[in-house]
């Protein structure tokens, strides 16, 4: 092992590398800057339970019945050699209909390891990209992308060859489309794990000495149409996040850039006991962790499930993170709730640097000190005007609990 | 975001408690509107689980689905909501006055009041515009379709439509009304979580706005606002009762598909009554700020709007279409442009923090006359010379960028004003020249108060314009540019299937 | 696209304009297409195509109205033609209260009404004017700077004429809508695209598709960058060949940084002058500090400019120079900071946001980076036409002048821009064009301390 992988294990800790899938790779580019979840992503640790750990488990999960209607809806698409999915293609890709064969790569045989399924699945895409394969949708095909020298297996949903050659990366969805449309940021979700995808049957053609081009540039998803369950095929254009895909990949080969100012002996090891029982303390698994450092963005708390250990340091550090970039921006150049406000307040003289800001700054504070003492105006003759309006809101009804 | 809402952001982290923003209420609260709280079956587009619906706090009724993918079920949800949004709507339609003749439109019937819905958060908006479109094209006789069903599509694309314009007050969401009001401690994307917004606004004693925020992010004490649920409420609870739901209904038990029944919708109703009741809390919170001058003119427009759908619906239009056509889109654009800058104007005459934010970013200016020039002559557009009264503010707010709109003093709205000219006064000030447009009356003496004194401290900001729309061609005249005439008369959606 | 020599560029030019003048010939036919639209890449004689297709037409017979979207575009428009075709009737529809320059005009007839210019030649008008405009109506238009009309604009306009030549620089600036809704997204006729993207989603059997090959504004030096970065699909070369533009300082230099990066500028055409990495608020008064200092000093250097138009060399005005910023206030600041660099003519540099700057050309630009100081890129910021038409006014040379860091924001920028279904992608993509920018501005930089 070199020492980038060495030193990416003692960070990881005794617990086996968590894998990668399109899903997680897709999302390397929720955050490129933060060095913190490249790190754990990097070394295969499991952010959900290291933040359990830390004390701030993260909430978001998959519903059961979303999972079951998105299995569902793959199944029936795939009954009987995937006749609907077929028929579905054949008028979205036009594929002729002599030409039509249905693979599945699931298991080969009786052996389903990874290894093997891959082999089999390059050597079945590139007879057919050497036209010596009548097959043309191939159903999990297993490829690999090499990520910081360890192969990451990735599985889409189908790969489908047009009769012209090219092989389309094809993604069944449960989320709708309707009239249309679809949610943008699920389709934009699904988008970019199909480039994934993309990315890696190009990489494998081109490691085989196939003209990777051989790979559209365009996926198709299959997600139900309207409020039905029939579905319906949309072709989106990739090239945008093919392009950032790649980018990232290459970012990821850069472990060492993130490795190299590190502390000796740092690890987020979380010393499980014999019934698999961290141990870690908390304080001491959060300190190592703060030893890296990251970009905390409000968005993260949908996406990282470090999320609310980053926004809890960020809060007590005072940072404007906490509050989103918009409120940052404004704020230019000054990057605590401290500053700022101290500023304002004229409690604070401003460097050099600050004058101009601190100048905004105080502005915005001397018209918030005329609005403490001016009514508003009532809007029907008899209503009181508010003058001061009360600070304190009327008390709540007990309705916390349910 | 203006460097006041920012430093109010900052202020409220500090403090640990919501600090105010806007003085006074831009939207107007009817006395009884109708507060809907919806919970949908993850996973699916518009596959309602349950909805809890009232006007009035302790008044609530609960529909539940025990199985949302049953379509029989579905529609039977359907017409118990129908039941009780169209009551609700019905108490406003009868009622109507004239409405006298204006300059722009005729004399028409308008109602004297008009319904209002309340949703807690911009989602639960979402998905009562995706049940409009799921149920407005049904038609009665076929395929289990009802006439009252339609009408509830109908209307809940009308109020969802409304809700596009931001002076709109028909369709309120909860979230956005409250953050016009407060600024927390934390980010905008979690203000849109009701529960961590009121958080801020109000926390329980012994605590301070983050630590309360953090309390409302646990699902089990606070159940998610909706639609989406919770996904562990979803394996735990839901995912169980379901379950003994079909088994039941599969063999025909019917007293064990009711006791499932049962025990499903008090699973659920559990999920529901926390958000209920922070629906009213917030209420309450809005109901004490004081409703804004602008309120009335644009509650109007609300109820005119109403009018005519309401008679829309009695002649029994058809529904609206999938997609607006290419002119219709075009004059879509162009009212909602309009209506937002006609908002954003109102309000900063109204609101005495909204001018202020306009302040910081040159859309507005305050500061101290420091001349005056009653008899100043300009011409007319007869060429006459007529009197313009002309003054100077000095002004330390950043300048104004565009000086051709006509402005105004908050004070004395009728009474409009244009810039001649701004020069500098030092590093840190401006002096702006400002020349009477109206309100100077006709007679040949100058009404007082017309022009402020030497020494007055004033404030300006952009009047709202009424100016008038172009005229845009008839559907049947869409020219080639933008495809020609539509070949259909308006999109209708084919049968689903199931 | 490298730079050709001047007769083959003025050969592809005159070529294509040819080819474009026979496809309007061609149209006149009755049941032919419904018209041309002509890509033109900056400073690619957009405004001399205008005005031969305007007298082409007019010579075939044809009474034509012209849209141009501002009344500067309109009255340039005017005078030009009326100058170079006395013999026509040229009539410009203004609204009551127009005060340009061509009230009272001998040359040119200003009325309100179309009907007071029923017999004109050409009719020309704003595009905000036309909609308001009932019963009238001309066989054929022309519609200038059709890529920064909106789609609902033309809209307005259209049932006034059969047939249209729709010109303008798919590279800069979109129109754009404040209001917030998805509800029209993924339409054909989606109001708040471009009236170009609008017509061809219609009419692509039906409409011609050409494009201007040469750049008479930009040099080779910018040509080799602007075109592959902001035009990847419809390049475009250089009309001048490589020494053919020279600027030359008539005053010496004492070596500060400042001048490093003019003689960086002045050998190469391009420059980046860089401030230490900071976050500042957008009105970041070092860098529009150094931003007027550096057009200041082009001034005060004597700068002579020698191109094909003055051989013998002319001294830059100050009218010649013009700072880009992103902001209004930005453009304050640098107005203010020009006053106070104490250089004759310094105030009368022209300092605008790139909204308006759009369509007008400079011998010398000297650009405030979107992103500079910035700790987040935002779409706005990001957008390519915004930074195209910053970096592609100049006849000479562009310094670009930014905090360090940006390559690192770039970097660090999350992708996660939403997907609209049945919406075309739009090339090129504003980050990439960022980053080509940046990698090719590297060799030129000349970094500042402190």
């Amino acid at each position: 092992m070199d020492s980038a992988a060495a030193r990416l294990a003692a960070l990881r800790g005794a617990a086996p590398p968590v894998n990668h899938d399109a899903r997680t790779l897709a999302g390397l580019s929720a955050n490129p800057g933060c060095a913190r979840r490249a790190l754990l992503d990097a070394c295969g640790a499991d952010k959900g339970k290291i933040a359990r750990r830390a004390g701030h488990p993260w909430q978001f999960g998959m519903s059961p019945f979303a999972l079951a209607r998105g299995r569902d809806f793959e199944r029936r698409l795939k009954d009987n050699g995937a006749a609907l999915l077929l028929a579905l293609l054949r008028q979205e890709l036009e594929l002729p209909l002599e030409e039509v064969a249905y693979v599945p790569l699931e298991t080969v045989g009786d052996n389903t390891g990874r290894e093997l399924r891959h082999r089999n699945t390059c050597r079945r895409l590139l007879a057919a990209a050497a036209g010596r394969e009548p097959g043309t949708l191939f159903d999990h095909p297993l490829l690999r992308l090499q990520i910081g020298g360890v192969p990451v297996y990735l599985e889409p949903d189908l790969v489908a060859l047009k009769a012209a050659g090219r092989f389309h990366v094809v993604e069944i969805k449960s989320f709708p489309v309707i009239d249309g449309r679809a949610d943008p940021e699920h389709a934009a979700a699904a988008v970019k794990q199909a480039a994934v995808y993309v990315v890696a049957l190009q990489e494998m053609f081109a490691e085989h000495g196939v003209d990777p081009d051989v790979v559209a540039t365009s996926v198709v998803l299959v997600t139900p149409k309207n409020f039905g369950n029939t579905p319906t095929a949309t072709q989106v254009d990739a090239r945008k996040q093919i392009a950032t895909i790649r980018r990232q990949l290459r970012r990821m080969r850069r472990v060492e850039e993130l490795l190299e100012p590190l502390p000796p002996g740092l690890t987020f090891d979380l010393a499980p006991d014999e019934c698999g029982r961290p141990t870690r303390p908390p304080e001491e698994l959060t300190a190592h962790l703060r030893q890296v450092p990251s970009r905390y963005r409000p968005g993260c708390i949908a996406r990282c499930e470090l999320a609310g250990l980053c926004r809890s340091e960020a809060r007590e550090r005072g940072s404007l993170d906490v509050f989103g970039p918009d409120v940052a921006d404004v704020l230019g150049g000054i990057d605590t709730v401290e500053a700022a406000l101290a500023l304002a307040e004229g409690t604070r003289a401003p460097t050099e640097e600050q004058a101009d800001i601190a100048r905004a700054l105080r502005h915005a504070e001397r018209l918030r000190a005329e609005l403490a003492g001016e009514p508003a105006r009532p809007s029907r003759p008899g209503t009181e005007p508010a003058g001061e309006r009360a600070e304190r809101p009327p008390a709540r009804s007990a309705g916390g609990a349910a | 975001m203006s460097t006041l809402a920012a430093l109010a952001r900052l202020r409220a982290a500090r403090q640990g408690r919501a600090e105010p923003l806007c003085r006074v209420r831009h939207h107007h609260l009817t006395d009884e509107p109708l507060v809907l709280v919806v919970l949908n079956l993850s996973g699916e587009a518009t596959a309602p689980l349950a909805c809890m619906a009232g006007t009035r706090r302790d008044e609530a009724v609960t529909l539940t689905v025990p199985q949302p993918r049953n379509r029989d079920l579905r529609q039977e949800f359907y017409r118990e909501l129908a039941a009780v949004v169209l009551a609700h709507i019905a108490r406003c339609e009868d009622d109507r006055q004239e409405l006298p003749a204006t300059r722009t439109r005729p004399a028409q019937p308008i109602c004297t009041d008009a319904p209002q819905l309340v949703v807690a958060n911009r989602p639960t908006a979402d998905y009562l515009r995706l049940m409009g479109r799921a149920t407005r094209f049904q038609r009665p006789g076929e395929d289990g379709g009802d006439q009252a069903v339609a009408h509830l599509g109908q209307w809940l694309t009308f109020f969802t439509e409304r809700a596009e314009y931001p002076g709109s007050s028909l369709l309120l969401t909860l979230t956005e009304q409250l953050t016009a009001h407060w600024a927390t401690g934390q980010s905008r994307l979690e203000d849109a979580n009701l529960a961590k917004l009121l958080a801020w606004i109000d926390p329980p004693d012994g605590l301070d706005g983050a630590r309360a925020a953090l309390a409302a992010e646990n699902p089990v004490d606070f159940p998610p606002a909706g639609p989406a649920t919770d996904p562990t409420f979803d394996e735990v609870e839901l995912q169980p009762a379901m379950q003994a739901y079909d088994e039941a209904v599969a063999a025909g038990d019917e007293e064990a598909a009711r006791q499932a029944a049962a025990r499903l919708r008090q699973a659920v109703a559990g999920q529901l009554a926390p958000t209920w009741q922070r629906i009213w809390d917030g209420l309450e919170l809005l109901r004490a700020i004081p409703e804004a001058a602008g309120c009335l003119r644009r509650w109007e427009d609300d109820r005119l709007r109403f009018t005519a759908m309401s008679q829309h619906i009695r002649d029994g239009g058809p529904p609206q279409p999938i997609h607006d056509r290419a002119v219709d889109a075009a004059i879509r654009l162009a009212s909602l442009e309009r209506a937002q800058q006609l908002f954003d104007d109102q309000r900063a005459l109204d609101d005495p923090f909204v001018l202020a934010e306009r302040r910081t970013t040159g859309e507005a200016f305050g500061g101290v006359v420091v001349d005056r020039d009653l008899e100043h002559l300009g011409q007319s557009p007869t060429g006459r010379p007529v009197r313009r009264p002309r003054f100077t503010v000095r002004t330390e707010d950043p300048p104004p960028y565009d000086t051709t709109r006509t402005l105004a003093s908050p004070r004395h709205p009728g009474k409009t004003v244009r810039i001649c000219q701004v020069t500098p006064d030092g590093p840190q000030a401006h002096l702006i020249l400002l020349e009477l447009v109206s309100g100077m009356g006709n007679r040949k003496e100058l009404p007082p108060d017309v022009v402020p004194d030497i020494g007055e401290t004033v404030c300006y900001t952009p009047v709202p314009s009424w100016r008038g729309s172009p005229k845009y061609p008839a559907a049947e005249e869409t020219p080639w540019t933008h495809g020609g005439p539509p070949s259909q008369p308006g999109d209708v959606p084919q049968p689903e299937e199931p | 696209m490298t730079a050709t020599d001047l007769p083959d560029a003025s050969a592809a030019s005159e070529a294509a304009v040819r080819a474009i003048l026979d496809d309007l010939a061609a149209l006149t036919a009755p049941g032919a297409g419904r018209g041309v639209v002509v890509d033109s890449p900056p400073g690619a004689g957009k405004s001399t195509l205008v005005r031969r297709a305007a007298r082409a037409l007019v010579a075939a017979g044809e009474q034509i109205m012209i849209v141009a979207q501002t009344n500067n575009q309109v009255d340039d428009l005017a005078s030009r033609l009326a100058a170079e075709a006395p013999a026509l009737r040229i009539g410009r529809l203004s609204s009551t209260d127009y005060r340009g320059p061509l009230l009272g005009s001998t040359v040119v007839r200003v009325a309100t009404k179309p009907a007071e210019l029923d017999d004109c030649h050409i009719t020309l008008g704003t595009a905000a004017k036309w909609a308001t405009v009932e019963g009238h109506h001309r066989r054929w238009a022309i519609v200038d700077e059709a890529y920064q009309m909106r789609s609902d604009a033309l809209l307005l306009v259209a049932p006034q004429f059969d047939r249209a030549l729709f010109v303008g620089d798919p590279g800069q600036l979109d129109p754009f809508a404040v209001v917030e809704t998805d509800r029209w997204a993924g339409l054909a006729y989606d109001p708040r695209l471009n009236a170009v993207d609008v017509l061809l989603n219609h009419n692509a059997d039906t409409v011609v598709q050409r494009r201007l090959p040469v750049s008479w504004r930009l040099p080779p030096s910018a040509a080799a960058l602007v075109s592959p970065a902001f035009y990847p699909y419809t390049g475009f070369a250089a009309g001048t060949a490589e020494e053919e533009r020279r600027l030359e300082f008539t005053v010496a230099g004492i070596g500060s940084a400042l001048d490093e990066t003019l003689e960086t500028a002045r050998r190469h055409g391009w420059a980046l002058h860089e401030l230490p990495a900071r976050h500042t608020q957008r009105t970041d008064p070092q860098v529009c500090g150094a931003a007027a200092a550096l057009a200041a000093r082009f001034l005060a250097r004597g700068t002579v400019e020698r191109c094909e138009h003055h051989p013998d060399g002319r001294a830059l005005t100050p009218a010649d120079i013009a700072v880009g910023v992103v902001h209004r206030d930005q453009a304050d600041q640098v107005r203010r900071a020009l006053a106070g660099t104490g250089v004759a003519g310094a105030e009368e540099i022209v300092v605008d946001t790139a909204n308006r700057l759009q369509g007008r050309e400079f011998e010398v630009v000297v650009v405030v980076h979107p992103l500079s100081g910035r700790r987040d890129a935002t779409a706005f910021h990001l957008e390519a036409g915004r930074l195209c038409v910053l970096t592609s006014r100049h006849r000479h040379a562009c310094v670009v002048v930014a905090r360090a860091g940006i390559p690192d924001l770039l970097d660090a920028h999350p992708v996660d821009d939403p997907v609209h279904l049945n919406v075309p992608v739009k090339f090129p993509d504003g980050w990439e064009a960022h980053h080509t920018l940046l990698a090719h501005l590297e060799p030129y930089k000349t970094a500042v301390t402190g």
